[in-house]
């Protein structure tokens, strides 16, 4: 038995709209899972289904055992960090961080012990007279996670917790809530609609689109062998390139070239779906780009082009080739790294 | 420049405004320190007199009214009771009440909302006879209750709270909720706090509203017992220094009641920001 289970969660808003689809799905005691996907997708309200935010319309979820569907937010046992953080704007840090234990009953002491403990973690002892409009946004962010911290939850919950810092911050805070998993072990729960975060921080991932999990595995299976269009898309930075083509007795024809052998018994209309870093320039390569922007990242390139009828098709180079606007580039497609999927259904095919 | 002159002339027209509002106060008061026959003969003073003492001492203490049963010291008690009183009541009624249209589940919240709100356009005289057979019927007639209930229930203050209430943002319910935070915690600890500023304010509108009264008050008391200040400024009798001593000692109690508390209103609201 694992430790959170979703057993075809459904979600119907009083208005009819169907937030959520019969997910189901297992976290592990002491995993971090990230839920992925573009904005409305109903990845949120999972979540809050999960905290005992929003009544869960149909199906089951049991954690540690317990089946919580008709159990009080309160009595969970989860925490939660919201997107604005939610801090309580007239008490201090301290009593920020104190105020779930001292709702538990937990004597006095102990809550200072608490306190000081986990405000040591997140370096905040020194804030902790202070009112949170005193803090600035990385340091709301701690309180934010401490007051999660202190109780010592079953599971952490984190809605979108960075999308509200700047991008410097951001990716700090991002190494520091793994790491601060990894410390605690905490079992937790990231939404996010940032793929990078989603990379970076998942155990596991589940790519959520349309109120249905699209993919669950670990990222790099996800990055590797996405199942789906939709999910080839989202993950992955700069996006794949997607092209349209034609699929007959395996061999693929797009775009002014071919590819054989095909591992794929598909016959019909479908997109080739190529990642920019799979590729790499040679004399005599499959397809011919024509560069009409080049973005210096300084370890990387990202050299955007035009062949035959696609614009803006991405290419990633080693920052140290010099490649010039209006060049021609001949690239070939790196050990067949290359996914074909359906065009009718967008599912992967090969 | 334009600046300068325009903060100058700013300055000048409050000045002006002031003068306009203190000058008759002063006048009364001025003349209130001097003899009757003084004020008699040659009006109102501007200069102070040398009988402050003698003339508000006999003010405060003086037995008035038919029986002789009620002296400007006991008005004054009535008065603070009854304002005060409306204020408390005023004020938790109207936070409660806003936390309920708010936060409750309540079918037809806004719709009961509007209807709390058009008590606003019935006003106490409107209502005023069967206000009185409801407190009459609950023996609340010469009571302090009876002087405070009916006025008590604030439309005004209810939207206020409404409004601020709505403005709090869900995650911070929500994240008390996770806390272990229930109904009762919530508002306490967290609406009543954050409201603080807005208390304060609502409890001096609603001070002073109560201290005013003074149509409701000679319906409900029969009593002499019972008389209020504003009443007591129609039936005083006495000569007319003793009349403007008892006029200016019934505006201490609500300029002291704002000087008080506004200090915590304007704490409260720097501290909020």
């Amino acid at each position: 038995m694992s430790f959170l289970e979703l057993n075809k969660v459904t979600k119907i808003y009083p208005n009819g709209t169907k937030a959520v689809h019969e997910t189901s799905m297992n976290v592990e005691n002491g995993e971090f899972m990230v839920f992925v996907g573009p904005s409305g997708c109903g990845k949120s309200t999972l979540l809050r289904m999960i905290a005992g935010l929003e009544d869960i319309t149909e199906g089951n979820i049991n954690l540690d055992g317990i089946l919580i569907n008709k159990v009080d937010p309160s009595e969970r046992d989860v925490a939660m960090v919201f997107q604005n953080y939610a801090l309580y704007p007239h008490m201090n840090v301290y009593n920020n961080l104190a105020y779930g234990l001292k709702n538990r009953g937990i004597s006095k002491e102990d809550i200072e012990k608490k306190v000081n403990e986990a405000a040591k973690l997140l370096q905040i002892s020194e804030y902790l007279q202070r009112k949170p409009s005193m803090l600035s946004g990385g340091q709301r962010q701690r309180v934010a996670m401490g007051r999660a911290i202190v109780r010592s939850p079953k599971i952490f919950l984190f809605d979108e917790p960075l999308s509200n810092l700047d991008a410097k911050l951001r990716i700090q805070m991002r190494l520091e809530i793994k790491k601060l998993q990894q410390k605690v072990g905490v079992t937790s729960i990231f939404v996010t609609h940032d793929q990078v975060e989603a990379m970076t921080l998942a155990d596991r991932l589940a790519v959520i689109n349309n109120g249905l999990i699209e993919q669950l595995g670990t990222p790099i299976e996800i990055y590797n062998n996405p199942k789906s269009m939709f999910v080839a898309g989202f993950i992955g930075s700069p996006q794949m390139n997607f092209l349209e083509g034609e699929l007959k007795n395996k061999t693929l024809t797009s775009e002014g070239f071919e590819i054989n052998n095909v591992t794929s018994d598909f016959n019909g209309p479908v997109i080739l779906g190529i990642r920019p870093e799979h590729m790499s320039q040679t004399d005599k390569g499959l397809i011919n780009l024509s560069v009409d922007l080049v973005e210096q990242l300084g370890s990387d390139n990202l050299i955007y082009g035009e062949i035959k009828n696609k614009k803006d098709f991405c290419f990633r180079c080693s920052g140290s080739q010099i490649i010039k606007k209006g060049s021609k580039l001949s690239l070939n497609i790196n050990d067949n790294n290359y996914y074909v999927f359906d065009k009718s259904n967008g599912n992967r095919v090969n | 420049m334009i600046r300068y002159f325009s903060s100058n002339f700013s300055h000048l027209i409050l000045l002006i405004g002031i003068f306009i509002m203190i000058i008759p106060v002063w006048l009364i008061f001025a003349s209130s320190t001097h003899t009757a026959s003084i004020i008699n003969t040659q009006g109102l003073q501007f200069f102070l007199g040398d009988k402050f003492l003698e003339n508000y001492t006999k003010v405060l203490l003086y037995e008035g009214g038919f029986f002789k049963e009620i002296t400007a010291l006991k008005m004054f008690l009535n008065s603070f009771l009854m304002a005060t009183g409306v204020a408390f009541v005023s004020v938790i009624s109207s936070l409660m009440t806003a936390y309920v249209l708010v936060y409750f589940r309540v079918k037809y919240a806004t719709l009961l909302f509007w209807i709390i709100f058009i008590t606003i356009l019935v006003p106490l005289e409107l209502r005023i006879f069967p206000t009185y057979s409801v407190m009459s019927t609950l023996n609340l007639v010469n009571s302090y209750w009876g002087l405070i209930i009916p006025i008590s229930a604030s439309a005004i203050a209810t939207l206020f709270f409404r409004q601020f209430y709505k403005t709090i943002p869900d995650e911070l319910l929500e994240s008390a909720k996770l806390d272990g935070a229930n109904t009762w915690r919530f508002f306490i600890d967290f609406l009543v706090p954050l409201s603080k500023t807005m208390i304060v304010a609502m409890f001096i509108f609603m001070f002073v509203f109560g201290y005013n009264q003074y149509l409701w008050p000679i319906l409900v008391t029969s009593s002499e017992q019972y008389w209020t200040v504003v009443m007591g400024l129609k039936m005083m009798s006495g000569s007319i220094v003793n009349k403007f001593a008892f006029v200016i000692m019934s505006m201490i109690p609500p300029v002291l009641i704002i000087i008080v508390l506004q200090k915590y209103f304007i704490k409260g609201i720097f501290q909020d920001k």
